[in-house]
């Protein structure tokens, strides 16, 4: 008889999930499906709304990164509305978006990821979370953390009205200017951020890197897939979080794609399957093949490791330090092109680590940036375009809001690709590899086995609160037969 | 050592934003792992349903249950955790009028199936393939949980004992509660909404009303307004005169509306009704003697065309809870 194990909730992430994993009689893994099942509906229940309200309305797809979508819809706006924010604002708005990106990866290595390295991934489930790592690692260093994130949860109040749910975002630009007395704050707290990050880089040297059992959950091949990598650059080809060209490098780390977030529908597609309510993104070139490695899949990966593996350098001296002993120790040295990228996906917690430098950094940078306290932060919109497509890098993936409106800014079409749905193939794929080498034929499958497949997907960090803003809402079978050129020539109904 | 009473917060149709303002709590959940034992809360804790399940009935002291109901799967674990649990709290602005989930319930469940299945930009998907409550795979049948037509607050589905609105609530308020939780202080009559004051955000806003009125209403991309005066009387739609006080003003503090999201204060049945009642005293449609009655008509619609979007802005997060509930 074939038996199924299941795991629900999954947990130490955000939003719904559940893993369903089916053994053959005997005892080895048939397969594995991460389900979502959880939708929301934006992209229907924003039609008929006003665009400016997006960064606010869609914020609310995720409390987590509420940061991210308020400015991927805000830089939407500027194209919609056809304005150029005043240099200040757009200062301000990548300052505002650095200090979220230190909170953001600090959670992610304290509270969501990190307990399985800090507290072990075998300790007892009750103690694999902020308090038990706090617990570990003692009150000192847990009131380190906590004091990170309040007080860049502080900054992103001053600037964006809110510690969560932001309201600062706006077509052309930002609400709200800053005092030099904030800027001083800012500043002080950006000087603290990147002491923090490197603590944070030398726990995960000393508790990861050092443990040889870590180690080779990290360099092993349990967790490793060759794909193509996403990411957003400058014009030097260096990590940006905030704006840049989406940039694709293939499994050999040769540039593949570089484009304008406005082209995004012509290099990706999205995939439906009937047994989850998250859909597949991959690259139309090579298409979908399946959910399997290789140059010849369109599987594609949008995470920190991905933005490392795009990356020619990162633009902060420390963190590009970092990079390159990062570079090192997986033994990537360029070999006559591009460095090869690191496969190895728990490497991601690494590089999420680099990144946090980086954000600590370009937030220092900013703040000291003359220009900061310029009142100058709006232009004012004189014509609606009719679309509007923007995007930055969410710490998990690269996040495009795409709008078309009325003459009078009123939605008609909203369309949202976001960070971690562009992973759902390759997260799917590191669960079910991770079940296949994890669970022994004829072995009691503990419940230990089980966090280690979570694991697979916690590296990601995903959030499938942000993947299920898509709705159905009803589940009649609808099967369209269409014409070569995609007419719908029959059509059958089945209601739910 | 006596047993520390147990605290569980679920999500249900939700961002995880109330999570996070639990965690921004800071420094003060170390006072709560002191005083209270975190038992379930997916966002970061390993504990799963079946944990949950086995369970004693009513031993979790206090469930802060966020999110709105629009699964069955929401709707079994409101059932759950109200078993479990001696107070449930309806917390956030989703669990207690349905916020901006219930923006859904301005449509039909057919148009979110077309627009995100079948007729999105990026779309590859020419056998017109949908989710399913059941699907077979090679291995065996996978299910996804049903869905309602209509989104829900938690209080239609469960019996609910507090509402704490905001979305999020703010940490300080989060605070409130916990803390009178800690300190066994006697809890007010059920029913009641805590984390919040009774009055209007307007209680609460430095901003300065000089009883203004205004003839026209701006969108926020069309006009910079001044820092100092109210921003209702300047002409931006600001939802303060109709929500409930609670978060200190931190919208208009950033020059920006408010949106509403502490749903309507205390004696409010309805925001949207409450809002557009404010606005009849605040709209000037000119000197209006000699005029007729078509004409005035002419000229209050003229204003009210400068509110683009009734249902969606007044209603933002609270359409599940309203006399309003949904279109049709």
């Amino acid at each position: 008889m074939k038996k199924r194990i299941s795991i629900n909730p999954i947990t130490r992430l955000e939003g719904h999930g559940k893993i369903e994993i089916f053994l053959n009689e005997d005892g080895g893994v048939a397969n594995a499906y991460l389900q979502v099942p959880e939708l929301r509906g934006f992209e229907q229940f924003c039609l008929g709304r006003p665009a400016e309200e997006m960064p606010v309305i869609t914020n609310r797809i995720c409390g987590v990164c509420p940061e991210a979508h308020h400015m991927a819809a805000t830089k939407a706006l500027d194209r919609l509305f056809a304005t150029d924010p005043p240099s200040a604002a757009k200062k301000l708005r990548e300052l505002f978006y650095s200090a979220f990106y230190v909170t953001d990866h600090t959670t992610h290595f304290y509270a969501l990821g990190g307990p399985d390295f800090i507290v072990g991934p075998d300790a007892p489930p009750a103690e694999r979370n902020i308090l038990g790592v706090i617990r570990k690692v003692g009150l000192d260093i847990g009131k380190e953390v906590i004091a990170c994130r309040a007080r860049n949860h502080h900054i992103i109040q001053m600037l964006g009205g809110r510690q969560i749910h932001p309201a600062a975002g706006m077509p052309g630009g930002w609400s709200k200017s800053i005092t030099e007395t904030e800027r001083v704050e800012i500043e002080a707290t950006a000087r603290k951020n990147i002491e923090f990050s490197l603590f944070t880089l030398k726990i995960f040297d000393t508790i990861v890197w050092n443990n040889p059992a870590f180690r080779e959950l990290v360099t092993g091949d349990t967790f490793l897939h060759r794909t193509y990598y996403m990411g957003t650059v400058d014009e030097q080809n260096r990590l940006n979080f905030y704006d840049g060209k989406i940039r694709v490098v293939d499994p050999d780390g040769s540039e593949f794609l570089k484009y304008d977030a406005a082209e995004y529908a012509t290099h990706i597609a999205e995939r439906v399957e009937p047994w989850t309510y998250l859909k597949f993104p991959f690259l139309r070139n090579p298409g979908w093949k399946g959910f399997v490695d290789g140059a010849k899949s369109g599987v594609y990966c949008a995470t920190p490791l991905a933005r490392l593996n795009v990356s020619d350098r990162l633009a902060t001296p420390l963190a590009q330090e970092h990079f390159e002993k990062f570079c090192e120790a997986f033994g990537t040295k360029p070999a006559g092109g591009r460095r090869p990228p690191v496969h190895h996906r728990m490497a991601t917690h690494w590089a999420r680590l680099i990144e946090l430098l980086y954000a600590a950094e370009r937030m220092l940078e900013l703040a000291t940036d003359p220009e900061i306290t310029s009142p100058e932060v709006r232009t004012l919109p004189h014509e609606v375009t009719g679309v509007g497509i923007g995007s930055v890098e969410a710490p998990r993936g690269t996040l495009i809001h795409h709008y078309v409106t009325d003459s009078k800014g009123m939605l008609e079409k909203v369309n949202l690709i976001v960070g971690t749905t562009n992973n759902h193939a390759a997260i799917s794929m590191s669960i079910r590899k991770a079940a296949e080498e994890l669970i022994r034929r004829g072995q009691m499958v503990e419940e230990t086995v089980l966090n280690r497949i979570e694991m697979a997907f916690r590296l990601y960090d995903p959030c499938l609160s942000c993947a299920t803003h898509a709705l159905p809402g009803t589940m009649p079978l609808v099967v369209n037969f269409r014409d070569p050129a995609g007419a719908v020539v029959r059509s059958f109904r089945r209601d739910g | 050592m006596p047993e520390k009473p147990k605290l569980s917060v679920y999500w249900a149709s939700s961002c995880g934003g109330c999570e996070i303002a639990v965690v921004n709590l800071h420094e003060k959940l170390l006072d709560i792992d002191r005083s209270l034992d975190f038992v379930f809360c997916p966002c970061l804790l390993d504990t799963k349903v079946a944990d949950v399940e086995a369970m004693a009935d009513r031993s979790i002291a206090i469930t802060f249950f966020n999110g709105a109901i629009r699964t069955g799967e929401n709707e079994e674990m409101a059932r759950l955790l109200r078993k479990k649990s001696e107070l449930l709290i309806a917390f956030g602005a989703c669990s207690v009028g349905g916020s901006i989930p219930a923006l859904s319930n301005l449509h039909s469940r057919e148009s979110h199936l077309r627009t995100n299945f079948l007729d999105s930009p990026a779309l590859d998907n020419p056998g017109g393939v949908l989710p399913q409550t059941r699907t077979e795979v090679a291995e065996g049948t996978l299910e996804l949980p049903a869905f309602f037509d209509t989104v829900k607050t938690l209080a239609q589905v469960v019996d609910v004992d507090y509402f704490v609105p905001g979305c999020p609530p703010e940490p300080h308020q989060i605070w409130n509660i916990v803390e009178a939780v800690i300190q066994g202080k006697p809890l007010p009559p059920q029913g009641e909404t805590l984390g919040a004051g009774a009055s209007s955000v307007c209680a609460e806003c430095s901003r300065q009303k000089e009883d203004k009125t205004v003839s026209r209403f701006y969108r926020t991309w069309e006009i910079v307004p001044n820092s100092s005066q109210c921003l209702l009387e300047q002409g931006l739609v600001c939802m303060g005169i109709a929500t409930r006080q609670g978060c200190g003003a931190l919208c208009p503090a950033v020059n920006m509306p408010c949106t509403g999201c502490y749903g309507p204060p205390d004696g409010v049945r309805d925001q949207g009704a409450k809002m557009i009642s404010a606005l009849g005293s605040v709209i000037d449609i000119g000197p209006y003697k000699g005029m007729t009655e078509a004409e005035v008509v002419a000229k209050t619609d003229a204003v009210l065309d400068s509110l683009p979007d009734l249902a969606g802005g007044f209603y933002r997060y609270s359409m599940a809870g309203s006399l309003l509930r949904r279109s049709r």
